[in-house]
């Protein structure tokens, strides 16, 4: 399956590309400041940041349409800000503040918003595929037309749970569009130690779902995919597989050692595949911006991140009575 | 030779039923196979057949009967030659005396007895900790180091033993427990494995039962919930369901409970979980010499073991013996501290906890005898139980949720063993009952502390 960066400036519009562009810096630019804040001791657990994978959430959301579905895992920070959650509170519930979208209950992992449409936020490798199976289940119960991504990690590609939710999403055709991250690490496990076959895109054949192979550093390329995607589920022939080749440019989380990959590798992905750097070429190679303007962008995203961690670590922590709140309905 | 036909059970959970219909009548000859019956369990209708072959000779229930208990005789089947009245009449007297004993209630058993508070499985002796010979050199070593040499020395002794687990080879552990190993002995033997836990326990269970002794590390306690399945229906029973004949000698290791600020998923206490569980033995060491003794003792045993770490502790140095051989046996507790006023029970990371209240009490003038318990399946209620009957006062201390917990479980056997020593109710000082909370603030709250161990004290000794 081919991988190639796509190559049509053209047809995407002025508007489209500057909305790429603007979302994936701001979470770049988000989760250099959670990086911050962490070294500063005003994040603490796990935090596991998205440098590097930008793209894929952009791409897909910018496929989606209002009232779809997601859920993810641990490493969600990207997936809320690209479907519209407020960085504010995002980055209070990372300060474990009141503020924060589970009022400091949840953390970095466990986040939650009804409102967009995202259902977490989840710890435990591969336990949101099946989350993602069900949510697809109801819309389709439902017949309301939506559909959900339910993104898991290479890693996560190799538990059981996975393949139960597989068959059953064929089974009942359930809207569902699986999107794989492949960053080609689980903490220090590169797939080819882990997986006894590394095409996970396949993964799907013996339950007869589609997959395919997406070069998820290529933004345009991933939305192209995920409206075909889409367009597979909401005709109700069942689940697709999207198999996004990525990259994670930090550690697994804060504290990584690093030693399962060479920082050249590193360095040659960040500058030969930069997601961020691509679209910032189409602009200009297209002249449908200068240096100037994405400076003012640059700025703008500056500004609301930096809103962000100012809002994060003014809000007050939660008050003591929360410990026994919110656990029944 | 008479046989009887017995009141078939037809369902899991039957304990009686209806004898609805018989589809034969005395002197009809019957084969294996053929539907003589039609019997009503708690779930359907269902055809009894017949296993033997004969001539129905005499119906002992008949056609309409409700309420007939499950291996009541109901006929006999006779061969040529046999007369039917004698064959009844044999039958009868053989079960005389059955009718007045329900199914659903077996009579009181001696085990419970033997078995102390609680029935549980009676417990071998055990001996004492091994002597360490005066003049052995002490080590300064943390939890970490302690719990590699003893895998590290394991698997030098005995090539059967392996370590399986995510991270542990190359990456040296996700907590650095195993750093080493995989020079040492090879990635044969100290194994990376896909995140895919529910497998490789199963996977590890069948290499006990081949013959291996894997040690399984689990990243943390929180994913193997993921093969929670394995681990109990398979690991803990097959001994039992095998009636003896295989055991499956494996070792499950890694943190349980909290560590810092890791949220609701990622901070959960296993103690009570696994204590429950008959069939598996449960370890959860708090010093890094109980930590070395009782892993390499877990190693070498035929049991599947829990052994519950905890991240916090395992940069926690201690003393441990330089001994070629320092094994640690289950199911004798640690006296830490001897005192005479009120009884501390503790284990894991709560001992951090209590051993810090004693001290404070000591300034005060309060003498607590701390008792860390060291591994809870077996437990050591006798050394509570004795320390109780000098005290008269106790306090238990886990991180764990209150309800069903290790403290629990301790009050009920002091109740059961030694209510006549009581001065007070045992009080449980535990983790609250509720999620664990990734805030700062809350995190604290939600775990116990020192003083709420004092206030405890406070509590049982009147003061
Ligand atoms: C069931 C379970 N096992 C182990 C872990 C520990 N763990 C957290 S993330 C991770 C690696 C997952 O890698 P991958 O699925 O590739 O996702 P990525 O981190 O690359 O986004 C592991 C082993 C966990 N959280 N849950
Ligand atoms: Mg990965």
């Amino acid at each position: 399956m081919a991988t190639a960066k796509s190559k049509k400036k053209s047809n995407t519009s002025k508007e489209d590309l500057l909305h790429y562009y603007r979302e994936m810096l701001l979470i770049r630019r988000f989760e250099e400041k959670a990086g911050q804040l962490y070294g500063m001791g005003l994040i603490g657990g796990f935090c596991h940041l998205y440098i590097g994978q930008e793209a894929v959430v952009v791409g897909l959301e910018a496929a989606a349409e209002e009232g779809d579905k997601r859920v993810t895992s641990y490493r969600d920070h990207g997936h809320m800000l690209a479907a519209g959650m407020d960085p504010k509170g995002v980055m209070a519930e990372l300060t474990g503040r009141e503020g924060g979208y589970s009022k400091g209950k949840g953390g970095s992992m466990h986040m939650f918003s009804v409102e967009k449409h995202f259902y977490g936020g989840h710890g435990i490798v591969a336990a949101q595929v099946p989350i993602g199976t069900g949510l697809a289940f109801a819309d389709k119960y439902n017949e309301n037309g939506r559909v959900t991504f339910t993104y898991f990690g290479d890693g996560a590609v190799n538990q059981g749970q996975v393949y139960e939710a597989f068959n059953m999403a064929s089974l009942w055709k359930l809207p569902v569009i699986y999107v794989i991250e492949n960053n080609q690490y689980a903490m220090g496990t590169s797939v080819g130690r882990s997986s006894s076959t590394p095409e996970f895109y396949t993964r799907g054949e013996a339950f007869g779902i589609p997959g395919e192979a997406v070069d998820g550093m290529d933004v345009l390329a991933v939305k192209e995919a995920g409206e075909r995607a889409i367009a597979h589920c909401r005709e109700g022939n069942g689940p697709y597989i999207l198999e996004m080749k990525t990259y994670r440019y930090r550690g697994h989380s804060m504290s990584d050692p690093a030693k399962y990959r060479t920082r050249e590798e590193v360095q040659k992905v960040r500058e030969t595949q930069d997601a961020i750097e691509h679209v910032r070429e189409l602009l200009l190679q297209g002249k449908h911006a200068d240096e100037d303007e994405l400076k003012a962008i640059d700025k703008e995203i500056k500004a609301i991140v930096n809103e962000a961690a100012d809002f994060a670590r003014e809000s007050p922590e939660p008050s003591l009575d929360e410990l026994w709140t919110d656990i029944y309905a | 030779m008479a046989t009887e036909i017995l009141m078939p059970a037809l369902s899991p959970t039957m304990e009686e039923g209806t004898l609805a219909k018989w589809n034969v009548k005395e002197g009809d000859t019957v084969s294996a196979g053929d539907v003589i019956a039609e019997i009503e369990t708690d779930k359907a209708t269902m055809e009894f057949e017949a296993v033997d072959e004969g001539t129905l000779g005499k119906i002992l229930i008949a056609e309409g009967t409700e309420g007939v208990k499950v291996n009541t005789p109901i006929a006999v089947l006779i061969e040529e030659g046999e007369s039917a009245e004698d064959a009844a009449a044999s039958v009868e007297k053989a079960h005389a005396g059955t009718h007045e004993q329900g199914a659903g209630h077996p009579a009181p058993s001696k085990v419970v007895d033997e078995a102390g508070p609680g029935g549980q499985a009676p417990a071998p002796a055990v001996p004492d900790d091994p002597e360490i010979p005066e003049g052995t050199k002490m080590r300064e070593m943390t939890v970490r180091e302690a719990l590699r040499d003893a895998m590290a020395e394991e698997m030098r002794a005995d090539e059967r033993v392996f370590l399986m687990g995510e991270e542990v080879a190359e990456y040296q552990g996700a907590y650095k427990v195993s750093q080493g190993l995989l020079d040492e002995f090879g990635a044969k033997r100290v194994i990376d494995t896909p995140i895919t836990e529910h497998g490789f326990t199963g996977l590890s269970t069948g290499a006990a039962m081949g013959g291996l002794r894997p040690i399984v590390e689990f990243m943390t306690f929180n994913f193997a919930m993921q093969a929670i399945d394995q681990i109990i229906n398979t690991a803990a029973k097959t001994r039992y369901m095998s009636g003896g004949q295989m055991s499956v000698p494996v070792v499950f290791r890694g943190a349980s409970g909290a560590a810092a600020r890791v949220a609701a998923q990622h901070s959960q206490d296993y103690a009570a979980w696994y204590a429950h569980i008959p069939g598996l033995h449960v370890a959860m060491p708090y010093s890094a010499a109980d930590a070395k003794g009782l892993l390499k003792t877990a190693i070498r045993g035929e049991t599947p073991v829990i052994f519950l770490e905890n991240e916090l502790l395992y940069g926690h140095s201690f003393e441990v013996p330089e001994l070629d051989d320092f094994a640690i046996p289950f199911g004798k507790a640690r006296i830490w501290r001897e005192g005479s006023d009120v009884t501390l029970v503790s284990f894991g990371i709560g001992m951090e906890y209590t051993l810090k209240a004693a001290e404070k009490l000591a300034e005060d003038g309060v003498s607590a005898e701390v008792i860390d318990l060291r591994t809870l399946r077996p437990m050591d209620t006798a050394a509570v139980i004795k320390s109780v009957k000098k005290t008269n006062r106790c306090v238990t201390v886990e991180e764990g949720w209150p309800v069903g917990s290790i403290g629990n479980h301790i009050s009920a056997v002091l109740m059961q063993e030694a209510f006549d020593w009581l001065d007070a109710p045992v009080i449980n000082v535990t983790g609250k009952d509720v999620p664990m909370p990734y805030a700062a603030n809350l995190e604290k709250h939600a775990l116990t502390s020192v003083e709420e161990v004092l206030e405890a004290v406070r509590l049982v000794t009147y003061r």
